[in-house]
């Protein structure tokens, strides 16, 4: 492994890998769940992922304080963030609408962001004064948590897709009896999609404020701009599309797995592939 | 016993898409009984159709063999090629055409096992049969006994306790696809037990606002008054889409009633909430490929059998138990065949004869005013003289070896002759005086 955390403080690596075995343990919860439909098996996963909460909140706290910056510098420190994002969201919403198979999606995606995170080298080092601002901070915390909305929507339309493929081809298979109603799911995607969708235009409208601050201008045209203005663009047509036509069930799940990919492409792809102002954060 | 047969294709032998070709309507059952009687190698023979199976039970002549007859009368009658449905085709004979006959008006072969409306369609079959007089003493002692038999199972096992589940089954789905029930609305079309089971079940789960519409709209005025909806009439089905969630159909329609025309004009109207179809005619009243489309499902009788199969297990152990008792009363009915068939009717013969008698000396006793008690013994005795010779010659005649093979026909002609069947002809559901006497003979 090639981190190499706070030289000064608190044990960064340490934690994360708590953060790490914790959420290993949830999917192994959620898992053993799928399978024997104990009530209990549920628990102990949502239980074991709010523990691997904890430790990643530490984490970040960890390195706020270790550096005296919002961690945000670069790739390592975006995932963590990221990661901890879509675990606040998942809990949040399970608080909500109980979807409890939904775990089992939502617990090995944090593993894998967890294990990518723990891969990538934190460079510390470069800090420009501009990560001081609030409104960076606002910015990230705003997109993120909506990245992480966005990402359970397409969950839930994976989840929504597998139950309607079983109804539709009337095989009444393994998943059949486990996943929940389309009605749920269909009602999860669309509250997660309002969700992402609402946090998104927050943060699109802070990161705007911040670059005006940084840069003097509000819209630079920039790469990365200009793909979550597409981002934007797409999720604003479902939610439209859904509000005046009723796109929903296997419309709407496909809609929020592709608008998924657009934003991981944005959040990733930009970067490595074309680069543009954010490549700072996230190389 | 040998000349019992049984040919005939059900759910398990063949898919819907097949059975729907072979089925028969009411009408066109008995007139096919009609035609088959009048085939050479078939003496006695009923038809029966429902949505899960056709069958044709037959006493066939001696040496001659009706099989391929029957095919090719079902080919011909219902214009599908023998190719479509022989392989799905299953022929049992003797003991087991029996057995098979028991655990059919049992429900015991029902794709629900336990579930009730068969034995009614069997019973509307044979009261077709004895209209069209294509059955004869066999048959009839057969399905007399099938009855009795389906009542004895009903009350001793508890088969049809579980209630029945391809209701069940709809509803299971449908919290699948729209979560709760409450709220959702209901469209009925065409009636039926199945059908109007599942709406009940519906209503119990809080479904709302039934809405039924029928060929006849008497009828469905009918219906909806007894759910509390709103009878619409039949060429307003293709509207009622637009607001309705789920629709059961079960009417006798050869062709399909609901089109993916119909659902497509109406999704963007629903705003693509999802429709659930379920399908219970035989013919199927919807047309398969709605279920393509996009968020709606659709379920013919087929389908929900799967469902069926995963709560049926403790009706199985009941199923044992019933077995058993089909066992038994395939036994008696081999007895009976095989050696009481002329026992019964010489004691039929005999009780008419005496309830004649008695009554001829009560009338002509009483009009002497003749009231000497002591003779009334020698009365009685000379009463039995008098009926053993009478009947000497008709008992040696029906009890001769040589004539096995066609005694049904004289046994079916004494009993003519002498009215003996007179009160069990019309509709057969009940056992009265003639067969409570065979069945002192027989139980």
């Amino acid at each position: 492994m090639m981190v190499q955390t706070g030289s000064k403080g608190l044990p960064m690596q340490e934690i994360n890998l708590i953060t790490l075995f914790f959420y290993l343990l949830s999917s192994a919860g959620y898992l053993s769940y799928l399978f024997f439909q104990h009530e209990r098996l549920q628990q102990l996963g949502y239980g074991l992922m709010a523990a691997g909460f904890l430790a990643h909140s530490a984490s970040l706290v960890g390195g706020y304080l270790n550096t005296g910056f919002f961690p945000g510098h670069d790739l390592h420190q975006t995932l963590l963030f990221a990661g901890w994002a879509l675990v606040a969201v998942f809990l949040l919403f399970q608080y909500w609408l109980p979807v409890k198979v939904l775990g089992l999606y939502a617990a090995p995606m944090a593993t894998v962001i967890m294990v990518v995170t723990l891969r990538t080298p934190d460079a510390t080092g470069a800090t420009a004064p501009f990560f001081k601002s609030f409104w960076l901070f606002f910015h990230v915390l705003t997109m993120f948590l909506g990245n992480g909305a966005f990402a359970l929507a397409c969950g839930a339309g994976f989840l929504y897709l597998l139950q309607e493929h079983g109804i539709k081809a009337k095989r009444r298979g393994f998943f059949f009896k486990r996943l929940p109603s389309l009605d749920l799911l269909d009602n999860m995607g669309y509250r997660c999609l309002v969700m992402g969708f609402t946090l998104l235009t927050i943060g699109l409208v802070s990161g705007m404020l911040y670059a005006k601050v940084i840069w003097g201008k509000f819209w630079s045209w920039n790469v990365k701009e200009v793909w979550s203005g597409i981002m934007w663009l797409f999720y604003a047509a479902i939610l439209h599309e859904r509000l005046t036509v009723g796109w929903r069930g296997r419309k709407a799940a496909i809609m929020s797995i592709i608008g998924f990919m657009v934003l991981l492409f944005t959040f990733f792809g930009v970067n490595f592939l074309l680069g543009g102002h954010h490549g700072e954060f996230t190389k | 016993m040998q000349n019992i047969y049984l040919v005939g294709l059900n759910h398990k032998t063949a898919p819907v898409a097949v059975r729907e070709c072979l089925a028969f309507t009411g009408p066109e059952a008995i007139h096919a009984m009609a035609r088959l009687r009048q085939l050479t190698a078939i003496q006695e023979v009923i038809l029966f159709s429902t949505c899960n199976r056709v069958e044709i039970l037959y006493i066939g002549r001696e040496g001659e063999d009706a099989l391929d007859a029957l095919k090719a009368f079902l080919s011909e009658y219902k214009k599908v090629p023998g190719k479509l449905f022989e392989e799905s085709l299953y022929h049992y004979s003797g003991i087991e055409a029996v057995r098979h006959v028991f655990r059919v008006a049992a429900s015991l072969d029902s794709m629900v096992v336990g579930e009730p409306q068969i034995l009614g369609q069997i019973k509307t079959a044979y009261r077709q049969a004895t209209q069209e007089k294509s059955t004869g003493v066999v048959l009839n002692r057969l399905l007399h006994r099938a009855f009795w038999l389906a009542k004895r199972i009903r009350t001793e096992t508890g088969i049809g306790g579980h209630a029945v589940s391809i209701s069940y089954a709809a509803i299971e789905l449908g919290r699948k696809i729209f979560g709760a029930l409450d709220g959702k609305k209901v469209l009925l079309v065409g009636a039926g037990e199945m059908a109007e089971l599942a709406v009940e079940h519906l209503i119990r789960n809080k479904a709302s606002d039934i809405r039924v519409a029928n060929r006849t709209f008497e009828r469905a005025v009918e219906l909806a008054g007894r759910y509390r909806g709103r009878a619409i009439r039949f060429e307003e089905i293709p509207d009622a889409l637009a607001e309705v969630d789920i629709i059961i159909s079960s009417t006798g329609a050869r062709q399909y009633v609901i089109l993916p025309g119909h659902v497509k004009a109406v999704m963007r109207t629903r705003k693509n909430r999802p429709l659930f179809f379920i399908d219970i005619a035989v013919p199927r009243d919807i047309d398969p490929v709605i279920n393509r489309m996009t968020n709606a499902y659709v379920y013919d009788i087929d389908d929900l059998k799967e469902v069926v199969t995963e709560n049926i297990e403790d009706r199985e152990r009941e199923a044992v138990k019933a077995d058993r008792l089909v066992d038994e009363a395939v036994i008696q009915f081999r007895k009976w065949h095989e050696s009481l068939e002329v026992v019964p009717t010489i004691k039929a013969l005999r009780s008419q004869l005496s309830d004649i008698v008695d009554i001829e000396l009560e009338r002509t006793l009483k009009g002497l005013g003749y009231r000497e008690a002591a003779d009334r013994e020698a009365f009685s005795r000379m009463k039995t003289a008098l009926i053993n010779r009478i009947l000497h010659y008709p008992t040696l005649f029906l009890k001769r070896e040589d004539i096995h093979g066609d005694m049904n026909i004289y046994l079916d002609a004494v009993r003519r002759m002498f009215q003996l069947d007179e009160n069990r002809e019309p509709d057969g559901e009940q056992e009265p005086s003639a067969s409570s006497l065979e069945r002192g003979v027989n139980l």
